[in-house]
């Protein structure tokens, strides 16, 4: 059940592929996706099959904005405890991280759940500011704290909706994209429904898919399967973990806590309701409010570093190797934009594994 | 970011709220602590879990049917590909 592996049935569906001969460009937005299709050497053997897979903006880490990233760092100097996912640690904002505001002497942790943040908050007496990332995966767990907080504890909310990027892409035409491998664990909790406005209105097959080999090559021979009959709908590979209504108790605890509002997401303009807030019942929680006056000494705008093509990768348009810095000024040790930090960004994947 | 990892639920804790919703997990050997609070999960069940919370539970049956059925249908449909 956990090696979802197949050799036999990998080798015929790159054989059907190839025989099929369909030039296509698919999309997925998801950093696992990306792994698994580099380190299982997929994207290459997929090319000579004739698919081309793209990453899209599938690392939270990497579309949360400077801004985002020069709030918490501002929290930090001023005296509150920050914590996050490691990912998020080193990712620069316009010039330092959270690590450099650590090592200057600040009050920075690491956490791996935010019940460990919790336990932080409810061992002292200083403020503990939760900088919260992630998409549908992550966001209920997040809301799922609210009941239990301490008085000292509040959100600085980054979290982000992963169906309203999808449309943004589109509606940008950058790239033709021929359909999209939809993230297996987003997909876990909203299930299949959000996803079809987008085969309705943008004529857009999509395949959720789940994270083993052969879960992806699966999902790119079911998209192939959509395009040749000219079908355009949702459907799911990942049937041993997503239900079609997806996992109703975490949505609600989701919704319950958060709402939808127009965001901007790195390399991306603003694209409505794609991100999360907390609702006005919680927003004695949410940092933004609770730090208002100090947050309100920030900049609304910040440059992206000096050559960082991050933003491009984000939509698709490059790959990593296409960028100055790539692997010369920005290496996992040196980052200077998100994708070379994160596991999950597309450029610290290309740089790990040594292959696009 | 979104990775979640499979896991068996060994023991859940007693109560509602903050207690009835932590377990303890093993993850192929190593044992961990995980909130079960947005899964109606009971002993014995397989999760996944995804920064300490379980997001999911499993359906092993569905994993062996999957692979089964994929192999039969690319068996049968080998002369005809375009049509399935």
């Amino acid at each position: 059940m956990f090696r979802y592996r197949n050799e036999d049935l990998a080798k015929q569906i790159l054989e059907k592929l190839k025989h099929l001969n369909l030039n296509l460009r698919l999309m997925h937005v998801c950093g696992t996706h990306q792994d698994t299709l580099v380190r299982f050497g997929l994207n290459l053997m997929l090319k000579e099959a004739g698919v081309e897979i793209r990453p899209g903006p599938g690392c939270p880490v990497c579309v949360t904005t400077a801004k985002e990233i020069e709030e918490a760092i501002l929290l930090a100097r001023k005296g509150k405890v920050v914590a996050t996912f490691g990912d998020m640690f080193r990712v620069p904002g316009e010039k330092l991280s959270l690590a450099d505001v650590k090592a200057e002497g600040f009050d920075v942790r690491v956490v791996y759940s935010i019940t460990d943040c919790i336990s932080l908050a409810e061992k002292t007496n200083k403020d503990v500011v939760f900088f919260s990332i992630g998409f549908e995966t992550t966001t209920p767990a997040t809301a799922s704290v609210i009941s239990t907080r301490p008085n000292n504890f509040s959100i600085l909310s980054a979290h982000r909706l992963i169906p309203p990027a999808m449309e943004a892409l589109i509606r940008m035409g950058e790239m033709k994209i021929d359909g999209f491998i939809n993230p297996g664990h987003v997909s876990t909790i909203i299930g299949e429904k959000p996803y079809e406005f987008i085969s309705s209105r943008h004529k857009m097959p999509q395949v959720i898919a789940g994270f083993e080999p052969l879960d992806v090559l699966i999902a790119v021979y079911m998209l192939a399967m959509q395009i040749i009959r000219g079908e355009v709908r949702v459907e799911n590979e990942y049937t041993r973990v997503v239900r079609p209504e997806g996992n109703e108790k975490a949505r609600q605890t989701m919704n319950e806590v958060f709402e939808p509002f127009d965001t901007s997401w790195r390399g991306f303009p603003v694209i409505p309701s794609s991100g999360l807030r907390l609702k006005k019942k919680f927003e004695e929680y949410d940092a933004r409010k609770r730090y208002e006056d100090e947050l309100s000494t920030l900049d609304n705008e910040y440059k992206e570093p000096a050559g960082c093509r991050c933003g491009e990768i984000l939509r698709g348009l490059v790959y990593p190797d296409e960028c100055p810095l790539f692997g010369k000024v920005c290496t996992p040790r040196h980052p200077v934009g998100p994708g070379m930090v994160s596991r999950e960004g597309s450029c610290n994947i290309m740089l790990r594994y040594g292959e696009r | 970011m979104c990775l979640a990892i499979p896991a068996k639920v060994v023991e859940i804790g007693k109560g509602e709220g903050k207690e009835g919703a932590k377990a303890k997990a093993d993850f192929g050997g190593i044992s961990r602590e995980i909130d079960v609070s947005l899964v109606d999960a009971k002993v014995g069940d397989y999760v996944m879990v995804h920064a300490g919370f379980a997001i999911e539970i499993m359906d092993e049956h569905e994993a062996k049917e999957t692979i089964e059925l994929w192999k039969e249908m690319l068996e049968k449909c080998s002369d005809t590909e375009t049509r399935i």
